[in-house]
């Protein structure tokens, strides 16, 4: 449901996927791998598997969606993009180039091409700047434009992210949430990247102002032909934003496809517990009652083979006995759970 | 309706700075029948914490309740002194807080916790106490109370904090539970559990509660009825189906089509333009008039009064009757 008081035009849907003969992906990850040792007790070891193998591609232009929840690992996918994490193994290629064996001096030149909005807006901003300089800083930095037009472009890119001139020579802390969070946006698209890792970019931010900042990005998106990743825990924001989703559970990617078959046709029962977690949006709304027992567990020492079986509503033996792989099921459209390939396979499943 | 457990009339409440006092909450009314879930819903800065810390006097040092009553089985809460207050609180009233970890104390075990709720509005101690706790604690659904009662907090994940944190407010047995967005800081499937335990705890139990939250979705899913807060004043109360069906304040219409709701053909989100103004600069007249796309001179110059649109359903908004018909119309739906 929504509504809109003026009664005025509405603005234009989703912005189109990338037609089929200029797709080239921007962003190719290839069996990523993050492990953290972590101390157990006074002598132990072990290792925490933040991300575990994690394949994904993002085709220019488009938007993909990272979803889980707390410890699933997609943050540091999104990190080791940019290589704020050093990957333990794997291949992250942007546009062609190599990102994960880049030498220093090559990441700073690839630094511009990929940027990242974070979360909490004040928390990423140097409280001691102007949003103006804080915004200006990247341009000058990467040389994006020529010294005597960084004024005027900086005054473009606000304009861009809906702030006003009068905002220029602020500082973080005099403006709103939702103020602070266009200035993210402005500064990570100063340089003018290929590729933009938005990590939870509306979770801090009021119901009514996350609205503002989610149209932005959409309008953004279809007007520069900006490619995102998007990660988030909220599928209904995801549902707004994403062509693609890969939903995270553990460090893996368990189920992978388009937004409208992962969404309506979920082949994960990690996905249709997510799905069924979506808060009703009206009363006399009922939903499909998938409840996960417990809590994510420990990404210390998960289950050998499929992750979810002591939390799966559905779990049979044979979930612990064969290795759970990604197995593509739908056109462009995979899933982890061995019981659902079966079924598939036996023609048993009915979406 | 029943004789209301809890009736806050003309509540103000404000925080006093270098500039003079900072109204926070600028004369909230409501009323929570027993067996009700009232929703109290607003964005930050809205009062709805305070409102709550205000009818317990919590508030911050800073903070002081400067008008209004608070009348709880018809006792005027503001006139009782402190050692009756300590009484109320939690015998009568407890709270549940959205960072559950934050509220329980690191150093006791779970145990230690609710033993000592159980003896200071109880009087169990020992066996008696262990068995009502181990009771408790499987109540809100936690498998193996015996192994949870050994634990400290931070053996405990998020969802099993809040589940302590409901056990250990309940166990006062109080008459009035206040929990200030129970489930925001929890991962979404684990929101799920305790909104469903909530409900349960309602219907077994009747349990009357007062929730505080941002999330109208969270509204939909519990409450009977529900307050819309914004700068320190419930701009249109009602019941739950009045509010989601019939909204006829602009806020409300505003906050409903600003919710992401999953649409698979990316429908574009009705945002509400601007932001929640700052206390300090509190907008004349009606204080939703700088964000409001109907807004007319007058909006800016008299506060619109309260006006009862339908039975039990209350607004304040000079122009309820146009955003009804645009409503009614379909024109915002």
């Amino acid at each position: 449901m929504s509504r809109r008081l003026d009664g005025g035009d509405q603005r234009a849907e989703a912005p189109a996927p990338p037609a089929p003969e200029q797709i080239n992906a921007i962003l190719e990850v290839r069996d990523l791998r993050k492990v953290y040792p972590v101390r157990r007790g006074l002598f132990g070891r072990a290792s925490l598997v933040a991300a575990d193998g994690v394949t994904l591609t993002i085709d220019a232009g488009e938007t993909l969606a990272l979803v889980g929840e707390s410890g699933s690992g997609k943050t540091t996918v999104g990190r080791c993009v940019l290589r704020l994490e050093e990957p333990t193994a794997g291949e992250i290629v942007l546009d062609g180039r190599p990102v994960s064996e880049a030498s220093s001096s090559q990441l700073r030149h690839l630094r511009h091409e990929m940027q990242m909005v974070f979360q909490d807006p004040l928390d990423s901003l140097n409280p001691r700047h102007t949003v103006g300089e804080l915004v200006a800083e990247p341009l000058q930095l990467h040389g994006t434009v020529p010294k005597d037009m960084v004024r005027e472009e900086v005054q473009s890119l606000f304009r861009m992210v809906g702030l006003g001139p009068q905002h220029v020579d602020r500082l973080p802390h005099q403006l709103s949430g939702g103020q602070q969070q266009r200035v993210g946006v402005a500064r990570a698209l100063a340089p003018r990247p290929k590729l933009v890792v938005l990590d939870e970019p509306t979770s801090a931010l009021d119901v009514s102002v996350q609205a503002q900042i989610i149209n932005l990005l959409r309008d953004l998106q279809r007007q520069r032909g900006l490619t995102f990743l998007f990660i988030s825990h909220d599928l209904a924001v995801v549902s707004l934003m994403a062509h693609r989703v890969a939903v995270m559970y553990l460090g893996q990617v368990v189920e992978l496809g388009p937004k409208a078959t992962v969404l309506e046709q979920p082949a994960h029962p990690y996905t249709r517990a997510l799905i069924a977690s979506i808060p009703v949006e009206h009363p006399l709304q009922t939903r499909e009652r998938i409840t996960m027992r417990g809590e994510p567990t420990s990404p210390i020492d998960p289950p050998r083979h499929c992750h979810l079986v002591p939390r799966c509503p559905f779990a049979q033996p044979i979930c612990s006995e064969v290795p759970a792989e990604l197995v593509e099921v739908m056109p462009g459209h995979s899933t982890r759970c061995v019981r659902f390939q079966r079924e598939h396979r036996n023609g048993e499943w009915d979406p | 309706m029943t004789e209301p457990i809890l009736e806050v009339r003309g509540l103000r409440t404000a925080f006093s700075s270098h500039d003079g006092p900072v109204p926070v909450l600028d004369g909230v009314d409501f009323q929570v029948a027993d067996g009700e879930i009232l929703g109290l819903v607003g964005e930050s800065g809205s009062g709805k914490t305070i409102t709550a810390l205000s009818v317990l006097q919590l508030l911050p040092a800073a903070a002081q309740v400067t008008g209004g009553e608070i009348l709880f089985r018809g006792e005027n809460l503001l006139e009782l002194d402190r050692k009756q207050m300590n009484r109320v609180r939690g015998a009568d009233i407890s709270m549940i807080f959205q960072n559950p970890r934050g509220s329980l104390n690191p150093l006791y075990r779970v145990e230690k916790t609710l033993e000592q709720v159980l003896w200071t509005h109880r009087r169990l101690r020992g066996g008696a106490a262990r068995t009502v706790a181990i009771e408790l604690l499987a109540d809100v659904g936690l498998p193996d109370p015996r192994s949870v009662l050994r634990r400290y907090p931070h053996e405990l994940s998020g969802g099993m904090c809040q589940r302590v944190m409901i056990a250990y407010a309940l166990a006062s047995n109080p008459r009035l539970l206040i929990a200030d967005e129970p489930t925001t800081a929890l991962d979404v499937t684990v929101q799920l559990q305790i909104i469903e335990l909530l409900g349960r705890l309602r219907r077994e139990h009747g349990l009357t509660l007062v929730l505080i939250t941002h999330n109208l979705s969270v509204v939909a899913e519990l409450c009977d009825r529900v307050g819309v807060m914004y700068l320190g004043r419930i701009v249109e109360q009602g019941p739950v189906l009045d509010i989601f069906d019939a909204p006829r304040h602009p806020y409300t219409v505003g906050l409903l089509g600003s919710r992401p709701t999953v649409h698979v053909e990316g429908d574009e989100l009705r945002a509400i333009p601007g932001q929640v103004p700052d206390l300090r600069n509190r907008p004349s007249g009606c204080v939703f008039h700088p964000r409001c796309p109907l807004v007319r001179p007058v909006c800016s110059e008299r506060a619109p009064a309260r006006e009862t649109v339908a039975e039990g359903h209350d607004v304040e908004c000079h122009f309820w009757r146009k955003v009804a018909g645009l409503v009614e119309t379909g024109r915002v739906a």
